[in-house]
């Protein structure tokens, strides 16, 4: 039977020394293993879970989702009476994944979640991805729950986790027409409705991913009068109570099985989640880096589907008496979606580990003071996660767009044609770098830790890694990367220039991304020659090419020259 | 209810290698990945279903075969089932249909007396006989429905299903207890949930432990005192007292002579071109052998 779980995704689920520290953390040091006769007993049980979980997932994507995809794609939803009605095999997987309990993922066990760390649900979000990257919206939008959990009181969490493990639906309803990248200005009304004691939502929203869910986390501005992000709050919607209906759905380019709503709130009777006023200074800060961790995701999924189309295809495919991947042109086209995908993938999993121990740790907060080092430990990691985050989502939702690019010239004529899945992974690509903030936005984020010089920091400390001898030489290439990095830093920060520093921001982004893959990729490569040797030498000499482009480009950039990029 | 599942685990004849078969003409098991008989998984479904409608109804797994075979317990353990029984011995190696059905039908009465309902595939992608699921009805003095689609109704000792005939589908009823067959063109089974699998991974029949060794021996042995359900049924010949003479070989009329490796090859072929002549001739033969016209 086909599974999606391969040897590199298992890889990452137990390569790394993290792994050890995450599941003594997100398990207490093991002690759920009386009270649930689900959770693990020591480390080597808890991997072992982990394989077992992501065994379901993997033959569930397979052997499921994926034969639906195709159907999916051709009907998407339907807007009817102000209600969604997904395409009708969207209602299977829907169904495959409750049977298999695959909700409420990371949620604590005593709200019937499973305990299971980001990393192992990036893994499963992977698989789903690469089977019906539509579905994925659907099914990882689950992963709102986890602001509910963290700001959300006591009796709202007992409320709603338990319906979210149990298979219910979520959205996150921040985008309006006028607010799009700048949620600044988003214009929902909540009002308190003095006489039932509760919030009531009125106005509309947009672009909303599988707006018709049962249980909503809504942006809306509270403070009469005010214009900014301060006067915002974040609201819980139950579908049970109603008011919210759905006026259209979008006709999009891709990702069709994802139903994408504007949304209309008459009266909607909500419930404040946290504090007035922290909506989107705290809650959609926290949600957003959670969904860019799962867009990396499913960026990584639409590589890999594209990498095993492009290959299958090539395989198959005979010209001039010959399979086509015996063409070095051909060939390096596959070669370099491979390498993309796992050095995107190794630079997903290192990211998501960074996120666990800092979650983790901040769960236990909730429970008890943390000692000094636990505390530093969780900065540590909460920094580490912070900078990782927008690089990991931008480069991953960047080389799925590539890959999928490449994948289709790899089919050549045919892949022009709708009949070969390589169309469907290019136009369901092709929103992984826009929602849950642009490439732009990433670099945005990132860009601080480049200047303040963070990221230098970490490259200094992976060069620390010990490798094995025939792999130094490769150790020098990269360390020689990071010293045109490093001056190209210096350069910009010299400039002191806004303007420069903000157009140097996408290639400073590019070539940390690049170096920091380098490295990850090698450090895999050390673990595991088999697996990642291959892809190391092949990504190193894409990164190099890369790098130099990119220091070229900076070193040419003036003020002067900047002038002629500015649209009259 | 209580509801037995009549399961087996065979080889994967349907991703047949080229080492799948042994000089002898045997099947080489150890090339093919042993599976869930599929058809035993639509009727697993079956009785799930059953089992979501009713709450307090039980599913019971028995399975005939080596230790290895407790493999498919686990496996409807995970999608839903409440336990099953091993039914392994040596005097049951060597059973043709009729020495299975009777030592199937003998653990059925050890284990559930009561029984209300017993569900089979049709048949197992093996031997391809579906006869053992009639054969157990036979053997129990039960009512039989065969080629299960779906099952309709059950309620006051009665059971209404959809049955699969040449040409269409015919709904039938019966009084309970009775046996069902399942096609495999019946609803898939749901998938393995991810709790059920985590609690009961370590679960183990008897025979799967090392010769010599017991459950103390096993890592994680003090699980096995706290959760009893960690130990999977299993029942010998003398459990289920069976008559030996009825059992394994000694049981089993079905002799087998020979068994030959069949090739498939054209016998003669003839060239014809694109001639008007050669296309005359051609559909005169086709008429006069009654393929056209």
């Amino acid at each position: 039977m086909a599974n999606y779980y391969n040897e590199q995704i298992k890889f990452e689920m137990e390569s790394s020394p993290l792994m050890q520290r995450i599941a003594e953390l997100k398990e207490r040091d093991y002690a759920d293993k009386d009270a649930y006769a689900d959770a693990p007993q020591d480390y080597a049980d808890a991997i072992d879970s982990y394989h077992k979980v992501l065994d379901i997932v993997g033959d569930i994507t397979a052997n499921i989702i994926a034969p639906n995809t195709e159907a999916v794609d051709a009907e998407g939803p339907h807007c009817e009476n102000g209600r969604v009605r997904y395409a009708a095999k969207t209602y299977e997987n829907v169904q495959a994944m409750v049977q298999a309990g695959l909700n409420g993922v990371t949620m604590p066990r005593r709200y019937n979640g499973l305990n299971m760390p980001v990393t192992v649900y990036t893994a499963a979000n992977e698989m789903v991805s690469a089977a019906d990257a539509g579905f994925e919206n659907i099914w990882s939008l689950q992963d709102c729950i986890e602001t509910l959990y963290c700001f959300g009181n006591e009796e709202q969490r007992q409320k709603y986790i338990p319906r979210v493990c149990a298979g219910e639906t979520m959205s996150m309803d921040l985008t309006e027409p006028d607010a799009g990248s700048d949620l600044q200005s988003v214009m929902l009304k909540a009002t308190y409705d003095e006489e039932n004691q509760c919030w009531r939502l009125n106005g509309s929203k947009r672009f909303i991913t599988n707006g018709d869910s049962d249980i909503h986390l809504v942006l809306a501005r509270s403070e009469a009068g005010t214009r900014d992000g301060r006067g915002l709050s974040m609201f819980i919607y139950d579908k049970r109570d109603g008011g919210v209906d759905v006026r259209r759905i979008e006709n999009k380019l891709g990702i069709h099985g994802s139903p994408t709503c504007e949304l209309v709130y008459k009266n909607a009777k909500c419930e404040l989640c946290g504090d007035r006023k922290m909506g989107l200074i705290k809650y959609v800060m926290s949600l957003m880096n959670g969904a860019r961790l799962g867009i990396a995701a499913q960026g990584v999924g639409i590589s890999q589907a594209a990498y095993d189309e492009a290959v299958a295809y090539a395989r198959d495919r005979k010209q001039f008496g010959k399979a086509i991947i015996d063409f070095p042109a051909v060939a390096e086209m596959i070669s370099n979606i491979k390498a993309k995908l796992d050095a995107g993938r190794a630079l997903l999993y290192q990211t998501a580990r960074y996120v666990d121990i800092y979650k983790a740790l901040e769960d236990i907060a909730r429970d008890r003071k943390l000692t000094p080092e636990e505390r530093q430990e969780m900065k540590k990691y909460q920094k580490l996660a912070d900078a990782f985050t927008p690089v990991a989502k931008g480069m991953n939702s960047e080389y799925a767009n590539q890959n999928a690019y490449d994948c289709i010239q790899v089919h050549g004529g045919s892949g022009f044609m709708l009949e070969y899945a390589c169309q469907r992974l290019y136009r369901d690509a092709r929103i992984t770098s826009i929602y849950e903030g642009t490439t732009q936005l990433q670099t945005v984020a990132a860009i601080r830790y480049i200047t303040n010089g963070f990221y230098a920091g970490v490259l200094a400390e992976m060069e620390q890694q010990t490798v094995p001898a025939e792999y130094e030489s490769i150790m020098a290439r990269i360390k020689t990367m990071t010293e045109a990095f490093n001056a190209c830093t210096a350069k910009v920060r010299e400039a002191e220039n806004q303007e420069v520093l903000d157009i140097c921001a996408r290639h400073l982004y590019d070539m940390t991304g690049s170096i920091i893959m380098s490295h990850l990729l090698l450090q895999n490569a050390s673990k595991s020659k088999d697996l990642f040797e291959q892809s190391l030498h092949i990504y190193l000499n894409h990164a190099e090419t890369e790098v130099e482009k990119h220091a070229k480009w900076i070193n040419n950039m003036t003020p002067e020259l900047l002038e002629n990029y500015k649209q009259k | 209810m209580k509801i037995v599942v009549l399961a087996k685990q065979v080889p994967d004849t349907r991703n047949v290698g080229p080492d799948a078969m042994t000089p002898e003409g045997t099947v080489n098991r150890s090339a093919l990945p042993a599976i869930f008989n599929p058809e035993d998984l639509n009727a697993l479904e079956q009785a799930l279903r059953l089992k979501d409608k009713n709450p307090g109804t039980t599913v019971t797994i028995i399975t005939m075969g080596p230790g290895r075979a407790a493999e498919v317990i686990r496996e409807a353990m995970y999608r839903g089932a409440d336990g099953g029984y091993l039914l392994t011995d040596r005097a049951f190696a060597g059973a043709d249909t009729l020495a299975t059905s009777y030592a199937l039908s003998t653990a059925i009465k050890h284990v559930c007396p009561d029984v209300d309902l017993i569900i089979g595939g049709r048949q197992a992608i093996d031997g391809d006989t579906a006869q053992v699921g009639p054969q157990v009805a036979e053997k129990l003095g039960l009512n039989q429905i065969t080629y299960t689609e779906e099952i309709l109704d059950c309620k006051d000792g009665k059971i209404v299903v959809k049955r699969h005939i040449d040409g269409g589908v015919e709904t039938v009823e019966s009084a309970l207890p009775c046996v069902l067959t399942v096609n495999g063109s019946a609803a898939p089974c749901r998938p393995r949930n991810v709790r059920r699998v985590l609690q009961f991974k370590r679960a183990l029949a008897p025979m799967e432990l090392a010769p010599g060794t017991t459950y103390a021996d096993l890592p994680y042995a003090e699980e096995y005192e706290k959760k009893p359900y960690l130990k999977l049924g299993q029942l010998t010949c003398a459990d289920v007292n069976a008559d030996l003479q009825q059992c394994g070989l000694a049981g089993s009329p079905t002799k087998v002579k020979a068994v030959e490796n069949i090739v498939f090859k054209a016998k003669e072929s003839k060239v014809l071109t694109g001639s008007d002549e050669d296309i005359n001739g051609l559909i005169q033969e086709l008429l006069a052998s009654h393929t056209i016209g």
